[in-house]
């Protein structure tokens, strides 16, 4: 038990700087497969699904389609990477990440500090690329920019509560990001009259497996060409996987235990998650697959929300 | 290049650097300049600027040549600030309590009893140690090799100490072979300084350990910067008012673990805004119930609240007289001579001599609600004398001063600039302490007399000397 306390408000914008971190990070992946998948031939339909994919993929159709906008390459390229009026854009969230940390200067070492503030002043930097070339350049420099932060914060930050609460919003951002991806190619992607198994079917797999940097831990783990069943298994079972949901759920128990310990006190938030992770290691992809992927993944969803929520109420206010 | 106004002798302090300056190749100091602009960048040294839609946070200028101050010198600029934050404390106590110095005549009393910084709340409160300044900002200039006089003193909620930090940090990092040719005293013990006084003046019930925190309005005021520079320094919670709750007249902070006890608060946060229940009722970055905490002797707050009427600019013209009163003795650091425009002989002189004078509010700050005569349009200059007539109590007046300067970068050379000089003086009831240096504000624009950041003004480091 250490005696150090910190302000609940701190607590909350370290969270926050981590979620916005990692959302930032996943939103480029998902541009990046857009632009991957809209690059196939055109005989399979893939442009115009790539772009939808993507924006549904991020979890923003609904305020997509309030904003007026219809899926184009260049829309989408704008309202998940720059658009003020999207909260959730790659601008957005550097800029949300870099106030939350900037409300919280003292709690970071100087090196996370200047990895962040570096992020906010690249935006200014980088503007708005129009041109494909440059704007997967900037894709590959918000992938390096949340590396350079999770690097900072990993080699230089005390393991105490303030690096407890960076990590556990990230974690829980992360197993948000992962099972919206999951859902979305399970459900909304093939176009109709496209067979299940099929070439574009293929290829949506393997994206998704690029998208989170997997295609080549599947082939480790499975030895066997991309099926959908086995990627569902590596996202969502598979604990080496840092991206699984399980992984996630294992981080975020971790980290609520560090907190338990450093504090001297564990709470609701706790409890929930170890019971969510004991139901990981009770279950098989096959079982998920027979009550339904699109069910499993709302369920996950919605109990991911609830401990967030636990979270704050037992921390963060 | 000259070390101060009128003379074209470089001054014993700087030889050692004209010296190295004329050694150095001609775009040394060039690149220097911009390395400077990229780690202030990268650091996130900004300050806010309100109204600026454009960009609401700047870099402040670095002006990378040196202002230099011989060890002799500083010995008497010390002790002349120590002479003169003393008395001001002095004063304080003396406002709030048995008013001494009004009834010898010293101030007038409506002077200090129409003061929009005088709080009635504070009348016969003695804040721990009778401390009310516990860290005050003087503004010098140098008008001649006489040395150095006041400009104002800032005894409220004095900013720019992490200028002075910062720009110490960047020229080491800058010209490490400078400090090795220089015997420089050092800035850095500014904040152990910072936090032993801040100690001292905690509430009795405290203890050994008292829980000190910076109460900052939040990042979106000017100096936020600094706010978390100084809690990151002395090690203790950066917090806004949110953070804070008063409960059975103690202060508490909201923390992951529940309520802890709060006792000393470095506050950034102006009186005005400190508690809605006391003054005023919209603030939104103020604390419930704190005037009621600490005047129940609970917590301290640095600065005391009602300092302000300390550091008034009509109740500066009357410092000298306030020095001779509280010490005993005569005043070593002068003040500029100044016109009270409240009195009629005097204004009448202002009024006559308009385009010469520099005429200030005695409520503004930051440079604002100023008239520089030599500078202004004859239509400003007009424009603030119906102010004048219609307001005389508003304002002072005071001569152009034939202001220092210091060699400066511009483009690629050496131009002299007009500076100003900012030493922080530390008061608690264990002494009265002044770090080695200080704030230089450079004016960057030629001819330019006004050095403040908010104006477009610059820093400098500044150099004391040890030998």
């Amino acid at each position: 038990m250490i005696e150090y306390l910190m302000l609940s408000r701190t607590a909350e914008s370290l969270y926050w700087t981590g979620r916005y971190m990692e959302r930032a990070d996943f939103l480029a992946r998902i541009l990046e497969a857009a632009v991957r998948l809209a690059a196939l031939p055109a005989r399979d339909g893939a442009a115009a699904t790539a772009w939808a994919s993507a924006i549904a993929s991020a979890g923003v159709s609904r305020q997509f389609a309030a904003s007026g906008r219809t899926p184009s390459e260049k829309s989408v390229r704008e309202f998940l990477a720059f658009s003020p009026d999207n909260p959730s854009s790659i601008r957005a969230c550097i800029t949300a990440a870099r106030t939350n940390a900037r409300s919280v200067r003292t709690a970071l070492t100087i090196e996370l500090w200047e990895a962040i503030n570096g992020a906010w002043n690249g935006l200014n930097e980088f503007g708005e690329p129009s041109k494909r070339d440059d704007f997967v350049r900037y894709l590959e420099w918000v992938k390096g920019v949340s590396l350079a932060v999770e690097g900072a914060s990993s080699r230089t930050m005390l393991r105490n509560d303030a690096y407890w609460f960076l990590r556990l919003g990230g974690a829980i951002e992360r197993a948000d990001n992962t099972a919206r991806l999951l859902d979305v190619k399970y459900h909304l992607l093939l176009p109709a009259g496209e067979r299940v198994g099929g070439q574009l079917d293929y290829f949506q797999w393997t994206t998704l497996l690029r998208e989170v940097s997997a295609l080549t831990a599947y082939r480790w783990v499975y030895r066997e060409s991309v099926r959908p069943w086995l990627v569902a298994d590596l996202m969502v079972l598979n604990r080496q996987m840092p991206r699984s949901l399980a992984s996630c759920q294992g981080m975020i128990v971790s980290y609520l235990d560090r907190l338990a310990t450093d504090y001297g006190r564990r709470g609701p938030a706790q409890r929930i998650a170890s019971a969510r992770l004991t139901r990981f290691n009770e279950t098989n992809i096959e079982e998920i697959f027979q009550s339904g992927l699109h069910e499993y993944i709302l369920a996950f969803l919605s109990e991911n929300n609830a401990l967030a929520a636990a979270v704050h109420d037992q921390y963060l206010v | 290049m000259s070390g101060h106004a009128g003379s074209d002798q470089v001054r014993p302090s700087y030889r050692t650097l004209a010296r190295w300056l004329e050694a150095a190749p001609a775009d040394l100091l060039q690149a220097r300049s911009r390395q400077a602009e990229l780690f202030f960048r990268r650091m996130g040294v900004t300050f806010a600027v309100y109204g600026d839609v454009e960009s609401n946070e700047r870099l402040i200028p670095f002006d990378v040549v040196p202002r230099i101050i011989g060890a002799a010198e500083w010995e008497q600029l010390e002790k002349g600030l120590k002479q003169r934050v003393t008395a001001i404390n002095a004063f304080l106590k003396d406002i709030y309590g048995p008013q001494e110095c009004i009834k010898a005549g010293i101030v007038p009393a409506e002077l200090i009893f129409t003061n929009p910084h005088y709080r009635p709340e504070m009348q016969g409160r003695r804040p721990p140690g009778d401390i009310w300044t516990h860290i005050c900002g003087v503004d010098l200039v140098r008008t001649g090799e006489d040395g150095f006089v006041v400009l104002e003193d800032n005894c409220r909620t004095p900013s720019g100490v992490s200028y002075m930090l910062e720009n110490r940090e960047m020229m080491m990092r800058l010209f490490p072979d400078l400090f090795a040719e220089h015997r420089i005293r050092p800035v850095e013990t500014y904040t152990d300084m910072l936090l032993a006084s801040l100690r001292a003046s905690a509430p009795e019930h405290a203890g050994a350990d008292p829980n000190i925190v910076v109460l900052t309005p939040g990042p979106y005021n000017s100096a936020y910067y600094e706010h978390s520079f100084l809690a990151d320094k002395l090690g203790v919670e950066l917090v806004e008012g949110g953070d804070l709750f008063v409960n059975d007249d103690i202060v508490f902070m909201r923390t992951t673990e529940g309520p802890k006890r709060v006792d000393v608060i470095y506050r950034r946060v102006d009186d005005d805004w400190i508690d809605p229940l006391t003054f005023r009722p919209d603030s939104t970055v103020g604390v419930p119930g704190l005037m009621a905490a600490y005047t129940a002797g609970n917590v301290t707050l640095s600065n005391a609240v009602g300092t302000g009427v300390a550091d008034d600019k009509a109740v500066y013209t009357y410092m000298p007289e306030i020095i001779r009163f509280f010490s005993g003795g005569d005043p070593i650091l002068g003040n500029v001579p100044t016109w009270r425009c409240r009195e009629p002989a005097a204004l009448k002189e202002v009024l006559e001599k308009l385009p010469e004078l520099v005429v200030k509010e005695v409520g503004g700050s930051g440079g604002y609600g100023m008239l520089v005569g030599p500078a202004s349009t004859r239509a400003e200059i007009e424009d603030f004398r119906k102010k004048l007539i219609a307001d005389p109590d508003d304002f002072i007046a005071q001569p152009t001063l034939a202001l220092s300067t210091a060699p400066t970068l511009d483009g690629g050379s050496l131009s002299p600039r007009h500076v100003d000089l900012r030493p922080f003086v530390l008061s608690s009831p264990a002494g009265v302490r002044v770090a080695p240096g200080g704030l230089t504000r450079v004016a960057l624009k030629a001819g330019s007399l006004v050095v403040n950041s908010s104006q477009g003004g610059g820093t400098k480091d500044t150099w004391v000397l040890d030998d």
